[in-house]
Parts: C-alpha cells; sequence; structure tokens
C-alpha cells in the first residue's frame, strides 16, 4: 500500500499519515453499521421492531445517534482527575486502532506487512486495559472504580487463552504474518486451518478435532477481550450503572462505544484470518481477487459480529470469579492439550 | 444517655485497621458502599448499604421509606370502607388484584356477609391471573438482573395478554378496584372464558421456553444455585412466607393449609423448592418455585373456567357498609407472601385502623442475614429473588 | 474421581444449555413482533375502559354523591337553590333538575381513574371514556371546568336565590307577627332548607 502511495505523492509523511487514517475509513462505516445491527437483531429476538422512524427501518438512526453525542454536554466530574479522565478514552480506542494496522484486509492491502503480525496485535491491544483503568480511577466514583479493576482482571486473564489459541493456528501455518497465513490458506474452504489447513488428509482428519477446539476458544476469549456479555461484568447494567463508563457522556462516551466495536471488529478479523482463511474465497478460484477479497472478508467478520451479538442478547453475564475460573481452569488446560496434540500431529 | 450507640456495623478491630487518638476505629479495609434508592436492580427505591472487603459483602443494611405514602393514615380518613380500596390496589401494585381481595375479605367477615358462588369463582381466577403476571415480572427482571435481557421481553409479552383480560373485564390495566367488599364491580364481559382458555393454552409453551433460555441455562444456575441459601429454620423465625419460605422446602402454602374463596374446589401442587441444582433454599430454588407457580396457576384457571357458575355478582354488596365494633385479621397468599389486613371497626362507616401485613416487608428483613458472606454479584441475585415491590415494603 | 466427573460434565452443560438457549433466540428472529408502531397505529381499547373522565353537565342534578364518593376529592362542585318559578328542565333519565351548578371541577391530575365516581350518579352523567392521550403544556390546564354558566347567570341566580329568601323571611316574620299569642307552635319549616332527596 505504502508503495503505490509512495509513487503518487512521493516519500513525504503525508504518505504514513495517510497509511495510517485508511483503516478509519473502514471502521467509522462499519461501527454505524453495528450499530443498526445490533439494534435491530436484539430488537428481532425480543419480538419488537426497533427504530422504524429514522429512514426506513431506522437506517439512520446510528448517524442521528452520533449526532446526539456530539452536541452533549462534555462533563468532567467535580473531583475527578482531569487529565486522566480526559486521557482514557484516546487509551483505549489506540490500542484497538493500532492493531488493525497488522490485519489484512485483501490480498492487495495490509496497512503494515510486519512479520511478527500476530505477536504485534496480541501485545497492542492490551493497551485497552490501562485506558479502562485510568477512566475508573479518574472518574473519582466507588463504581467506576469496581469496573475497572473487574475490567483488568479479566482483560489480563483472557490473553492467555487468546494467545495460546492463536498459536495453534501459528503452529499450523508456520508464520506470524497475517498476510502469510492468508497465502497458507488459499484454495478453497477446505484449505482453512480450522479444517486443518492444505495437509495430507490423514493429518487433517487428526488435526480438525483440534483447530474446532482452538477456534471456539479463540471466539469466547475474544468475547471476554471485548466485554461483551456473557463477560461483561465491567459494564454490568444492572450491577454498576455502566461500570467505568458511568461517569462518561458526550464525544468521550463516543470514542468509548466506538473502541468497543472496533475491538469487536479486531477480535472478530484476527480469528476469520487465522481460521477461516481471511480473505479467501471458500470455492478456491471462483470469486477470487483483490476485491472479492475484501468482501469476503469482511462478509466473515460481520458473521462473528452477528455471532457476538447473538450471544449477547441470550444468555445471563457470568460472576468474576466464575469468569476467572473459566479462563485459568477450563480454556487454558484444553488449549494446553490441544497444543501438545497438533505439535505432535504435526511432528509425526 | 451519652454511650455511644452500638451500632451494627461496630466490629471488632481487625488486622489493617488503626484506632485514632479518642479510641475509635478507623475502617480501612473495607469499603461503605450504597446500592443507593435509584439504581437499576433494586427493584424500586430501596437503598441497601453495604460494606464490602474487596467484593465479599461483609454487612448489609436496607434502608425503607422512600416510597411511604400514609397508606394507613389515608385509611382512616376515607368515608366509607368502598373507598379504601383503591388505596389498597396501590400498595403492592403488581398484584392489586391480591390486594383488593385480601381487604374485602377483612371487611367480609367483619359484616358477615356470604358472596355468591359466581363471585369467589371470578376472584379465584383474577387472583390466579394476577399471580402468574406477578410472577413474570419477577422471573423477567430477576433475568435483567443476571444479565439475561431477552426473557424480560418475552415475559413482558405474555403479560399483555392477562392485562387485556383485565382491561376487558374492568377497564384498567394495572390498578383495577375490581374487587369490592361484597362482590366484584363487573359481571364477566361476553367472550372473557375463551379469552382466558385461549390465554392458558398460549401460555402453557412459553413457560417450557423460558425454562429453555433462563431456569435450565447453566450460566444463570452457576449464578444461583448455592446463593443466598436461606435454611428452613431461619425462614420461619424470620416470619418469611410465600416462595420465599416454600424455597427453603417449608410445604405451606395458605391457599391449602388455611384456605379461603374456593381454593380447596380446586386440585393442584404446592411447589416446593428440593434442592435439585444446589442447595435447598438458595436463588434458584425461589425462582424455580415462582415458575413451577405460574404452571399450577394456569390448572387452578383452567378448573375454574370449567366450573364457573351462573349468578348475579352485586347481589351481596352492602348498600352502606357499617360494621359493628370489632377487630378482624384476615390472611390470603399473594404472589409475595402472606398478605394480611387487620381491621378495627369502631362502628361507623369508615375504619378505624387498618394495618397491612405486606408479605415483602417482611422477607425483606431476612436479607443481611443471607447476604453475609456472598459477593456483590450476588447480591444482586439475592434481592432480586426476594422479590420485593417497594410498594408494599413501604406502603 | 467424582470432581473430574463434575468438571468434564459441567462444561458439557455449560455447552448444551447455551446452545440451546441459542436456538430458541434464533427461531425469535423470524417470529412477527408483537408491538405496533404508537402514534402512527393506536390499539383500540376494550368498551369498559376507563380512562379520562367526561361529565354532560346537562345532566347533572348537582347531587355530590360523585364528589363524595371520589376518594382524592378531586371533584368540586357547588351549587345554587333554584327558585320555583325558575325551570331549568329535565335530565335525559327524566327527573326534574332543582339546583344550578355553577362550578364543576376535576381535577384530572388528582383523578386515580378508580371509577368510583361513576356508580353513585343517578343520571348517569359523569362517566370514564377512552381517551388516555390528554397530557397539556400547563398544570392549571388539567383543570377541567365542566360548567357552562356564565359569571352574569351565576349572579342572577345567587340574586334570584336571596331575594326568595328574604321573601319568606319577610313571610315568617309577618305571620309570627300576626300570631303572637301563638305559644309553643314551632313555625313551618321553610321548603327551601330542605335539600332534594338523593335518589342512591
Amino acid at each position: 500500500m505504502e508503495e503505490l502511495l509512495r509513487s503518487i505523492l512521493g516519500d513525504t509523511t503525508l504518505v504514513y499519515v495517510i497509511a495510517a487514517a485508511l483503516p478509519l475509513l473502514f471502521i467509522l462505516p462499519y461501527a454505524l453499521v453495528t450499530v443498526w445491527l445490533e439494534m435491530k437483531v436484539s430488537a428481532h429476538m425480543q419480538d419488537r421492531v426497533a427504530y422504524m422512524y429514522t429512514g426506513p427501518h431506522g437506517i439512520a438512526q446510528p448517524i442521528a445517534d452520533i449526532l446526539k453525542l456530539l452536541q452533549k454536554e462534555d462533563t468532567v466530574p467535580g473531583m475527578a482527575d482531569k487529565l486522566l479522565y480526559t486521557l482514557s478514552p484516546f487509551f483505549v480506542f489506540m490500542g484497538t486502532y493500532a492493531a488493525f494496522a497488522a490485519i489484512p484486509f485483501s490480498s492487495a492491502y495490509i496497512g503494515s506487512n510486519i512479520d511478527l503480525g500476530v505477536f504485534y496485535i496480541v501485545a497492542i491491544s492490551s493497551l485497552v486495559v490501562i485506558g479502562i483503568l485510568m477512566a475508573g480511577w479518574a472518574s473519582n466514583n466507588k463504581w467506576s472504580l469496581f469496573g475497572a479493576i473487574r475490567s483488568v482482571a479479566q482483560i489480563v486473564s483472557y490473553e492467555i487463552p487468546t494467545a495460546l489459541a492463536l498459536l495453534v493456528a501459528v503452529m499450523i501455518t508456520q508464520s506470524l504474518n497475517l498476510q502469510e497465513v492468508s497465502r497458507f490458506q488459499e484454495g478453497g474452504i477446505q484449505n482453512w486451518v480450522v479444517f486443518g489447513g492444505p495437509l495430507p488428509l490423514l493429518k487433517k482428519l487428526l488435526l480438525i478435532p483440534f483447530t474446532l477446539t482452538a477456534f471456539v476458544i479463540l471466539f469466547i476469549a475474544g468475547i471476554a477481550e471485548v466485554n461483551r456479555t456473557p463477560f461483561d461484568l465491567p459494564e454490568a447494567e444492572s450491577e454498576l450503572v455502566q461500570g467505568y463508563n458511568t461517569e462518561y457522556s458526550g464525544m468521550k462516551f463516543a470514542i468509548f462505544y466506538l473502541a468497543e466495536y472496533a475491538n469487536m471488529f479486531l477480535v472478530s478479523a484476527v480469528a476469520a484470518t487465522l481460521f477461516l482463511g481471511g480473505w479467501n474465497s471458500p470455492f478456491g478460484d471462483f470469486l477470487s481477487g483483490p476485491i472479492w477479497g475484501f468482501i469476503w472478508f469482511v462478509t466473515k467478520g460481520m458473521f462473528f459480529i452477528f455471532l457476538q451479538i447473538w450471544i449477547r442478547w441470550t444468555l445471563p453475564r457470568l460472576r468474576v470469579d466464575q469468569l476467572m475460573y473459566m479462563s485459568w481452569k477450563v480454556l487454558t488446560p484444553f488449549l494446553f492439550a490441544c497444543i501438545f496434540a497438533v505439535g505432535l500431529i504435526l511432528v509425526l | 444517655m451519652n454511650e455511644p450507640k452500638v451500632l451494627p456495623t461496630d466490629y471488632v478491630t481487625k488486622p489493617g485497621e488503626f484506632k485514632t487518638s479518642t479510641g475509635k476505629t478507623l475502617r480501612t479495609d473495607e469499603m461503605i458502599i450504597n446500592m443507593g434508592p435509584q439504581h437499576p436492580s433494586t427493584h424500586g427505591v430501596l437503598r441497601l448499604e453495604v460494606v464490602l472487603d474487596g467484593e465479599i459483602v461483609v454487612d448489609v443494611i436496607p434502608h425503607i421509606g422512600y416510597l411511604h405514602r400514609c397508606f394507613e393514615k389515608h385509611a382512616e380518613h376515607m368515608t366509607n370502607y368502598q373507598q379504601v380500596i383503591p388505596y389498597a390496589d396501590r400498595m403492592d401494585y403488581l398484584a392489586s388484584m391480591n390486594n383488593d381481595w385480601a381487604y374485602a375479605l377483612a371487611v367480609e367477615r367483619l359484616l358477615n356477609i356470604v358472596v355468591p358462588p359466581r363471585v369467589e369463582y371470578i376472584r379465584v381466577i383474577m387472583a390466579e391471573l394476577q399471580r402468574i403476571a406477578s410472577h413474570l415480572i419477577a422471573i423477567g427482571t430477576y433475568g435483567i438482573d443476571m444479565g439475561a435481557f431477552t426473557p424480560f421481553l418475552w415475559c413482558f409479552r405474555d403479560r399483555e395478554r392477562i392485562l387485556d383480560l383485565f382491561e376487558m373485564t374492568c377497564g384498567a390495566r394495572l390498578l383495577y378496584n375490581y374487587i369490592w367488599v361484597g362482590g366484584v364491580s363487573h359481571d364477566l364481559p361476553p367472550g372473557f372464558v375463551e379469552k382466558a382458555k385461549d390465554f392458558c393454552t398460549y401460555f402453557r409453551p412459553k413457560i417450557k421456553e423460558l425454562n429453555d433460555v433462563l431456569s435450565f441455562n447453566e450460566i444463570f444456575i452457576k449464578r444461583t444455585a448455592n446463593v443466598g441459601v436461606l435454611p428452613k429454620d431461619v425462614a420461619i423465625n424470620y416470619a418469611c412466607s410465600g416462595p420465599m419460605l416454600r424455597g427453603s422446602g417449608v410445604n405451606w402454602d395458605l391457599r391449602r393449609d388455611d384456605p379461603y374463596g374456593v381454593y380447596d374446589k380446586f386440585e393442584w401442587e404446592v411447589q416446593i423448592g428440593k434442592g435439585e441444582m444446589g442447595t435447598v433454599g438458595d436463588c434458584w430454588d425461589r425462582y424455580m418455585v415462582r415458575v413451577r407457580e405460574m404452571e399450577q396457576s394456569v390448572k387452578i384457571i383452567e378448573q375454574a373456567l370449567a366450573g364457573i357458575p351462573e349468578g348475579n355478582v352485586q347481589s351481596a354488596i352492602p348498600k352502606r357498609i357499617r360494621p359493628d365494633r370489632g377487630e378482624v385479621y384476615v390472611r390470603t397468599e399473594s404472589p409475595r407472601g402472606e398478605l394480611g389486613f387487620y381491621v378495627v371497626s369502631d362502628g361507623t362507616a369508615s375504619p378505624y385502623r387498618i394495618k397491612a401485613r405486606s408479605p415483602a416487608f417482611v422477607n425483606l428483613s431476612v436479607l443481611p442475614e443471607i447476604s453475609r458472606g456472598c459477593m456483590l454479584a450476588d447480591l444482586v441475585a439475592i434481592v432480586g429473588s426476594v422479590d420485593i415491590v417497594l410498594g408494599e415494603v413501604d406502603r | 474421581m467424582s470432581s473430574v466427573r463434575t468438571y468434564f460434565r459441567d462444561i458439557w452443560m455449560a455447552l448444551y444449555t447455551v446452545a440451546v438457549g441459542m436456538r430458541v433466540t434464533f427461531k425469535h428472529l423470524f417470529t412477527p413482533a408483537v408491538t405496533v408502531q404508537y402514534p402512527d397505529v393506536k390499539l383500540k381499547l376494550p368498551e369498559r375502559a376507563r380512562n379520562r373522565l367526561y361529565v354532560n353537565i346537562d345532566d347533572c342534578i348537582g347531587c355530590d354523591q360523585c364528589a363524595l364518593a371520589c376518594p382524592v376529592d378531586c371533584i368540586t362542585i357547588e351549587t345554587i337553590k333554584s327558585t320555583p318559578d325558575q325551570d331549568l328542565g329535565v335530565t335525559s333519565t327524566g327527573q326534574k333538575k332543582r339546583l344550578h351548578v355553577p362550578v364543576f371541577d376535576i381535577d384530572i391530575a388528582k383523578c386515580c381513574y378508580c371509577g368510583l365516581c361513576v356508580y353513585p350518579c343517578p343520571t348517569e352523567c359523569i362517566v370514564m371514556t377512552d381517551v388516555y392521550e390528554f397530557s397539556e403544556f400547563e398544570r392549571h390546564n388539567l383543570i377541567y371546568h365542566y360548567s357552562r354558566m356564565t359569571p352574569a347567570e351565576i349572579a342572577e341566580a345567587k340574586e334570584k336565590l336571596k331575594k326568595a329568601e328574604e321573601e319568606a323571611a319577610a313571610k315568617k316574620a309577618a305571620a309570627a307577627a300576626a300570631k303572637p299569642a301563638a305559644p309553643a307552635n314551632p313555625p313551618a319549616q321553610a321548603p327551601s332548607e330542605q335539600k332534594p332527596p338523593s335518589a342512591t
């Protein structure tokens, strides 16, 4: 991507600024669409229809929501720590947005083609933890502090299953570079890592239970990373009013909101790229190419988003200690077993 | 009288505490947090002062009175006994039919009126429909407290059908003023019996759906089983009643053990908690007692609809209510427990004193006992399982 | 050994019940919604619906039963007796009206919609309609004044009543003066002191 821009504009910093801002061009419309999708899917699951007034079937409602948030008063609680309070939404958004640099949207576009893609994503998305802790502390509110503490424990604990599940996929694809991982899985649905990757049939059949398990666990850990039900204790509406978000209003709240949706897509994109073939078409060569690749990628991402919305509106939430129990005593041991088995199968 | 008052929160000095120069203990390990009157999950304006040690609840002190509307004092100034019924409606606004019936029973005992059998059947049908509606709210809001947003809306959708039935009969959806002293205000409208039968057939599969999504969901079970265990003897000592008592395994239901109306003519089972998913008397047991009671209520309604006799519903309504001097206490089984009215009459047309024994008030008093040592998230589960309505707690 | 079994059993039950729940929610995606789009579509209320009060003031005989029956005292009625030479007409149920009703106010903000005022009315002139959209911007607009007597008519009615009472008092004094030696005869009750019997 940078080569194209450099050939147009020359070797200036503007090239890098544009390259860094390009995923934003995707995230902002995606956020609007996801807000609308969540509203409609949740409404139909609950036997009601959501907004019908702003545009046909409420299509313009997310725009109305954004406009409303923009024109709200930007309150800062009296005794709050002003610097931390103002900075925290940006830290949360930065942590998520920076990870978009290493996601391959299509065979022709990846923000930054680094060889450490997976490692970089896991590392930089931990910045979110600092942002949430800042938000909880700086609000000068016991309830926010509670939410922030719970959230820190949760995100830090669920990094382990995430990293281990990614490790399972990386062991099969032999590369941490996400563009390489996507290229590894071209050729059709049977070559996707979740079905064993492009390996001989016997090894594939042996690998499938473990890759499936790792895929499911990656998805569950991803939901926990995003703080969505059933892991949304930090924002538990029934207990903590809004958790670490309680004191925020207006544009800062909009940035938290945007960061949450961006994080949802990040987790979906990573799962889709590593396990479901990324921008590859499931039919092999039919319907493939740079543009089609982008479409397939977005479709797979939105499928995961739909799954996350569906799960959110069905399940109750887990208590903090049950969350921890699940991460350390259920997901991690299963993944250790998977890694051991996958390693054995690949070597033999 | 200058001795320092021993507050229930005066603990023994623990490691990490400091004593100030005046000898008072500065508690530095525990955080006192207010689940204040406005809170998404305290089911009304209830203030819970929670003393927390990290996530563990050390003590809970409920503060009530934010919804006190002087029901008992108002009742003394009404010009006649019938005028008290709209006020009685508003005590437990989610179970108005049961409130009306309890009060009407009390005054009828004072006057020695016998109501026609059709009135008794109508009252049973209305009370059981109201019981289903009230339990639907209890279940739906309990789901929301646990984080399951969808069953709440399904419960309200089903409740709308019941409210449609009520609106057809007496004109109001929530506060009915329907069950009067000596009878009911309107006879059943044409089409009511068919519509009620339709509702019964419609509702049974909905209970199964609710069980699939919420009751037997493993996450929900993990949140509510073994939480807030109320042992049998503690429940009886604290005078708990209703699903709280039955959830702890005590086989006591006023509709069977102290029958009023025509409850002794119907066949139904009293549901008690058996500790299926954890200990007997935990939150899941109480919740499940409510779900199963809804099924039994449907059974009672179907039997009542099949056997309802003809007659004039207003023949026993007295023109002028002027009971002799005396007092009476009548207790009924409302969805929350034993609702009792103690009416004192001094021979005039307006009551001398009415005292309402509200089940939610008494059930709430057991909260500190069962929530010591649980986590904050469990406290929400326990408060939800007590099923309080602040209108009744504060009257 | 049993704790290992419970461990695996818990995991299996979690996955299974979550899947069952998700299946139910998925099916609901395709069931039609039960809500209506309110301001465009309004549900019809049943005929017994108890919402805003309406008073047909032409039928009101001023008996004050509804005001007495109201538990929250939201009805205010003032009446002026009419003299025998005035003809106020007949209500639609056939009763002769004997009282002017200059003030018939219902504070609909205080009303608790219990319907207790409807039952005692002898002419069935106060009814509960099915109107439920009657919010106002000003609080005082929620006090409904049902009486249609103008101030001139009220003053005229009061004048007539005063004159009739004065004449009756004068007649009584004349009759008492004309019979000074009639002891212990209680004077006849003036007919205008009696209230019309309530027809409840």
